[in-house]
């Protein structure tokens, strides 16, 4: 079976990062908080972001989604830790542009979350990996605004 | 079978099993559609000349097909809509008033795909009448019972699938119009998943309207019929206006025609109707019974091979049609997905336009297998090897 471009996708420690999400839960307080959906698949995130003297300091998220969605909004709550709304917001961008391209030169901002190039050898998955970086920089950029 | 689809020509290695989104279609239609745009071309119900006589003869012609193949009582009772969804929404917005009081009541199963829900649900809105969605089982197949059991008196319309696009089940539509027209209330039957898979008589069901697609029964997309009995379609005003739907135009104030045009404004979908009405001879020439059987015991093998694995289950039951749903305990449906595309097998995971199913089953979706007529054991066979070898990479087995 030619499974190679599946394993890009699904790299061990992407499966991995979606059985154990990181920051998985919710905050008691928090500054900003969204949930988002991806309507074509009845993904659910919820994102709540707390924030101290202009950087994240705390984020959490809930909801469900596939292997895809939920790894990458594990990694990506890990990644804004300590960034300002306006890193997050380039992040936000490059994330974006390797999820669509598979790669970028900025793509070492992202750190561990660059594991996820693969998702775009499947362009019916680029939203799932997009939900939850686009919803934190919704979230930061719109303070706390819901589509709910 | 399948040799009469090119598209199988065109993917000689992929296994369609996606049906209940829309079928592939035969050569014969191909055919009728090219002949339509090579040889009769030409606007209906307008030119004195001769081809468009003969175009507007053939584009009619179908309608009393669909009425023949619905067992209507004439073809003054079918609209041609652009589908399933624009024929629910055409009789909640022009018969809904009419049906529904201020502070009425409707009835849907909580089984009901969007277009056959979210009309309703609005409709109810407009009139501030009680939007009753009846409960479903564990397997996703509708509770008949509870479903009667809300049709009381003071229930003024009734919304349901004949059969349901995520388990796949079977209503018993005509014991659901008995009730309901017992109770005084109007009962209009979503068919999309049911006229490719079983014979359908409006008239034995008792069905007041009766929706259904032509993609979905290897007919062209953006075609579909509306039944409506004509009694009732009498007192239907018109919700579209424009050409062919008049009978006099004047400055302040119009007629309209009678029969169905009135609610075909505008030129309508020629080459569709021809298609639809060439897809629907061809079904009734090459699928009979048997055929439709032989395509039940698909899915029933498929059912029972999947409820072998281990963390899987299967919605629906073995009366279920042509469809399976299901999920792999862990997995989410699209992650099944992707890894079956690899493989080259076409399914369909998601909620299926049926969210407020999904939230009665406490899932986000499914796995959704669905048969055509083309479909053959092989595609059993690879599509449970494939379900197996997901359940193991994703698990991490071997």
């Amino acid at each position: 079976m030619a499974l190679t471009k599946l394993d890009q996708m699904y790299r061990a420690v992407i499966l991995d990062e979606a059985q154990h999400p990181r920051h998985h839960g919710v905050l008691a307080d928090f500054d900003h908080e969204i949930t988002v959906r991806n309507p074509s698949c009845g993904d659910v995130l919820h994102l709540q972001i707390s924030e101290k003297d202009g950087r994240v300091n705390d984020v959490a998220f809930s909801g469900n989604g596939c292997t895809i969605s939920q790894a990458s909004a594990s990694l990506m709550t890990d990644q804004i830790l300590d960034k300002t709304p306006a890193e997050i917001e380039q992040m936000v961008e490059t994330f974006s542009d390797l999820i669509i391209k598979g790669d970028v030169p900025d793509a070492d901002r992202l750190g561990d979350a660059a594991v996820l190039k693969g998702v775009h050898q499947f362009p019916a998955r680029i939203k799932c990996a997009t939900l939850a970086w686009k919803a934190a920089a919704q979230v930061l950029t719109e303070k706390g605004k819901t589509d709910d | 079978m399948r040799e009469q689809f090119p598209f199988f020509k065109a993917h000689p290695n992929l296994v369609y099993l996606d049906t209940a989104a829309t079928s592939q279609k035969p050569q014969a239609l191909l055919d009728s559609l090219q002949n339509y745009y090579i040889n009769d071309n030409a606007n209906v119900h307008r030119g004195l000349y001769k081809l468009a006589y003969d175009t507007t003869e053939a584009y009619e012609s179908v309608r009393q097909q669909v009425a023949d193949f619905l067992h209507a009582q004439s073809a003054e009772e079918i609209i041609f809509t652009h589908g399933t969804t624009d024929s629910l929404n055409l009789v909640a917005s022009a018969f809904g008033p009419h049906a529904v009081p201020t502070g009425g009541r409707i009835v849907v199963s909580g089984a009901e795909h969007h277009s056959n829900f979210i009309p309703w649900q609005q409709l109810a809105k407009r009139q501030q009448a009680t939007f009753v969605v009846t409960p479903v089982h564990s397997d996703g197949t509708v509770d008949v019972p509870a479903l009667l059991a809300a049709i009381t008196p003071g229930t003024n319309l009734v919304a349901i699938a004949q059969v349901t696009n995520v388990a796949g089940d079977t209503l018993p539509v005509a014991k659901i119009v008995k009730k309901a027209h017992d109770m005084g209330a109007f009962v209009v039957v979503d068919g999309a998943q049911a006229v490719a898979h079983m014979s359908v008589d409006v008239q034995a069901l008792g069905a007041d309207f009766y929706a259904f697609s032509g993609h979905k029964i290897y007919g062209p997309t953006g075609i579909g019929a509306l039944y409506g009995r004509a009694d009732l379609l009498a007192k239907m005003p018109p919700i579209q206006f424009g050409g062919e739907m008049i009978s006099e135009v004047r400055d302040q104030g119009s007629t309209w025609a009678d029969g169905p045009i009135k609610y075909e404004a505008g030129t309508p979908h020629i080459a569709g109707v021809i298609g639809m009405g060439a897809a629907l001879h061809w079904f009734q020439e090459n699928v009979d019974a048997a055929a439709l059987q032989v395509e039940h015991e698909l899915a029933n093998q498929l059912r029972t091979a999947l409820r072998a694995i281990p963390d899987l289950t299967v919605y629906g039951n073995d009366d279920s049609l042509a469809t399976v749903s299901f999920n792999l305990t862990g997995i989410h449906p699209h992650d099944v997905a992707t890894f079956l595309d690899e493989q080259q097998i076409a399914i369909r995971a998601g909620h299926h336009c049926a969210q407020p199913l999904m939230a009665r089953l406490g899932i986000p979706a499914t796995v959704r297998a669905s048969f055509g007529i083309y479909n053959n054991q092989d595609d059993v066979t690879k599509l449970v090897e494939a379900v197996q070898a997901a359940r193991r990479y994703f698990h991490g087995i071997d």
